[in-house]
């Protein structure tokens, strides 16, 4: 690796670093702390003419979406970024985007939702729209937030889905880092050009797009992106493991740390997993048989995947940075629970709510949860969730 | 009057083209709008000035002209507005709108 | 990460925590180390005060949590010690650098430090003043910090600053030449005990 492609970055210029070698052809934004940076230096790359990009300035995120669906649908590679309320704002246009299986690719950079109002991290944003049809890659630091925005034009494009890569906002998208990067003709070659079937300004091939559909087709057609969803798994992982190939970083659906022998077992996204490793090496020292899994692809849900590498885990502690207010406990412990009920894998399985509007999570904090995970393998279950980090 | 709509088996998801897209143009030709009429415009050759207004109105281009001159309608798709009848500028109007009931009565006397 | 080496940056808005966090994060990635550089993200208003972080390190730094236990911690500005506790978290052997014309001595005794933290000051405002024009103290303390800790090569410093100033300053050269000035009379002028 040249010693030019070693960066100081943060995660938002990571990923502004990663659009402008993507060069795509629109990008329509709105600007929203913490993630206004992205698409600002994205602007600067467009006005300094080192992209050939349309830059559309909209007046809402709900434009800025609509804009990407309208030249998606022409036949462009669209780009965008937002956080939190633009993201609720654009929810009306994301279950759009995902349905006319337009391959948009979003960063969004976590944020807790208003009320009360709160610029700091959390997962509520992207978690509200889970169900949208869009892929869903979380990213733990600055470099795999470079990583995913480069693998998800192309996971998109082969897959005709949309997909949001994330990052933790102000902890990465604010947070310097060290980051490799890739030749600017690399990513081009990685990528290749963008060849839809189908676009609008196809002349020599017309299509109506976004045509009513009643009773007598929507079925069909939600069948066919939920299909495309589950298709998505391998392409995931063979794009992952193709840029792995070029940069010596592989990705799959989700990383497994130490999880050979792990008996007590910590899943978490984003940044905090990099501070769980950090504990699970100080508990590993002590020779406890501690372990984490990351979730990367949140959308579609690796279940089987996920609850294969759980068989050998005594207890599980999923780390849920938002809450569902409503449901039993949080949306990443229940599709954990869900995964290993499927598998009739009946084992202790703790949740921790965490983390909300930016409260901060330290490995003294990570090492309460595997003091429960210890207890729990030996029979001491915690019942319910646990709000860790809140005062009581 | 178009022809009466066979019950067809209707593709399944992997049949289908993705993402509702309809692929092709002129697509709208095999929907044939002519049974949402409950009245239907008549055209009265001996007041007709063929100033071509109601060609010009008509929202589903049903209005058939030849050589420069309103010949009738296309029944497969005037959906029956009424546009043509109310935009013709002729003193008591060159085409009338008749009921479809009446419309029928008479094609079959 | 046996190696890791976390610092604070304690200043008021404005004056420069966070540029000065940056670019000594930039500075130690050039000499081949594995950094993070983060401000503590509040209500931005000039004047009021504010921290910023690194991590640093020869191997991958995975820690996403904040810095509490600060080896390094250095004071752009001295009358932040009224309302603030700047030794906060500090280890032992910690070291703490101070921008004040006063010497280490009065300043542990001001502060009530406790001995085994290392105790360096540099006049870096009146040091900005003379060469840069203006009071900016970030730079000077730059310097002054490489001296205190010996971790990184001054001279590779000072290169990847100017650097990173001439991207910056790109129609200002009087700007990078002074503070490249400042930076190496603070190296010189830092005093300890």
């Amino acid at each position: 690796m040249a010693k030019s492609n070693i960066l100081a970055r943060t995660g938002n210029e990571a990923m502004a670093e990663a659009m402008r070698q993507v060069n795509p052809d629109v990008v329509a934004a709105y600007p929203i702390t913490p993630a206004t940076e992205i698409v600002q230096i994205f602007a600067s790359f467009v006005a300094d003419g080192l992209v050939d990009t349309e830059f559309v300035p909209v007046e809402s995120e709900h434009s800025a979406m609509s804009a990407c669906i309208g030249a998606a649908s022409a036949g462009g590679r669209v780009m965008t970024g937002t956080s939190s309320q633009g993201l609720a704002l654009m929810a009306e246009m994301l279950y759009i985007a995902a349905g006319l299986r337009l391959p948009i690719v979003l960063s969004d950079v976590n944020r807790a939702l208003s009320s009360p109002i709160n610029i700091h991290c959390d997962h509520s944003d992207t978690m509200m729209v889970r169900d949208s049809g869009w892929i869903q890659i979380f990213s733990e630091n600055a470099q795999e937030a470079y990583d995913n925005m480069v693998q998800a034009v192309k996971i998109a494009e082969a897959v005709k889905l949309p997909v949001v890569v994330t990052t933790d906002g102000f902890i990465i998208s604010h947070g310097m880092e060290r980051i490799e990067i890739l030749d600017d003709a690399e990513v081009k070659k990685f990528i290749g050009d963008y060849k839809p079937e189908h676009y609008l300004l196809n002349f020599e091939k017309p299509i109506t797009v976004g045509a009513l559909d009643l009773t007598d087709y929507y079925f069909e057609h939600k069948r066919q992106e939920i299909e495309a969803m589950k298709a998505s798994t391998p392409v995931i992982i063979a794009v992952g493991s193709e840029f792995g190939k070029k940069t010596g970083r592989s990705y799959g659906l989700f990383e497994k740390y130490k999880m050979e022998d792990a008996e007590a077992v910590m899943i978490a996204m984003g940044s905090t997993a990099g501070t769980a490793k950090v504990k699970i090496d100080e508990l590993r020292a002590k020779g406890l048989k501690a372990g984490l899994l990351k979730p990367r692809v949140f959308r579609p849900f690796p279940k089987e995947e996920i609850a294969d590498a759980l068989k050998g885990a005594k207890a599980v502690a999923v780390m849920d940075r938002s809450d569902s207010m409503n449901a039993q406990e949080g949306p990443l412990c229940l599709e954990v629970k869900a995964a290993l009920y499927d598998k009739a894998a009946n084992k202790p399985v703790l949740n921790y709510v965490y983390g909300l509007g930016g409260r901060e999570i330290k490995p003294e904090d990570i090492g309460t949860v595997f003091d429960d995970l210890f207890e729990a393998s030996k029979g001491k279950e915690k019942p319910g969730v646990s709000y860790l980090g809140v005062r009581e | 009057m178009a022809e009466k709509t066979k019950k067809i088996k209707k593709p399944g998801w992997k049949e289908l083209p993705e993402a509702d897209l309809i692929i092709g143009g002129g697509t709208a030709l095999e929907f044939k709008t002519g049974d949402w009429r409950s009245e239907r415009p008549v055209h009265i050759p001996e007041k007709c000035i063929n100033c071509l207004t109601c060609w010009a109105y008509c929202p589903d281009s049903a209005v058939i002209v030849k050589e420069g001159k309103v010949v009738g309608f296309n029944y497969d798709y005037c959906k029956g507005c009424g546009i043509c009848m109310h935009e013709c500028p002729v003193k008591g109007k060159a085409i009338k709108m008749v009921p479809e009931r009446d419309a029928k009565t008479e094609t079959r006397k | 990460m046996k190696d890791l080496v976390e610092i604070r940056w304690h200043g008021r808005g404005g004056q420069g925590a966070k540029t000065a966090a940056l670019l000594f994060a930039d500075a130690a990635l050039a000499s081949g180390k594995y950094i993070q550089a983060f401000p503590e993200y509040g209500p931005e208003r000039m004047g009021a005060p504010v921290a910023s972080f690194n991590r640093i390190s020869s191997e991958p730094i995975l820690l996403h949590s904040g810095v509490s236990n600060p080896s390094v911690v250095i004071v752009l500005d001295p009358t932040l010690t009224e309302s603030i506790d700047v030794t906060e978290g500090m280890p032992d052997n910690g070291v703490i650098i101070i921008n004040t014309g006063k010497c280490p001595d009065a300043i542990r005794k001001e502060l009530d430090i406790p001995g085994g933290i290392k105790v360096f000051t540099v006049d870096a405002s009146g040091i900005s003043k003379e060469t840069i024009g203006r009071e900016i103290p970030n730079t000077p303390m730059l310097g002054a910090f490489v001296k205190a800790t010996g971790m990184l090569d001054f001279k590779e410093m000072l290169e990847d600053t100017k650097k990173k100033l001439e991207k910056k300053f790109k129609n200002k050269p009087e700007v990078v030449a002074g503070n490249i000035k400042a930076i190496e009379r603070a190296y010189n002028e830092v005093r300890s005990q």
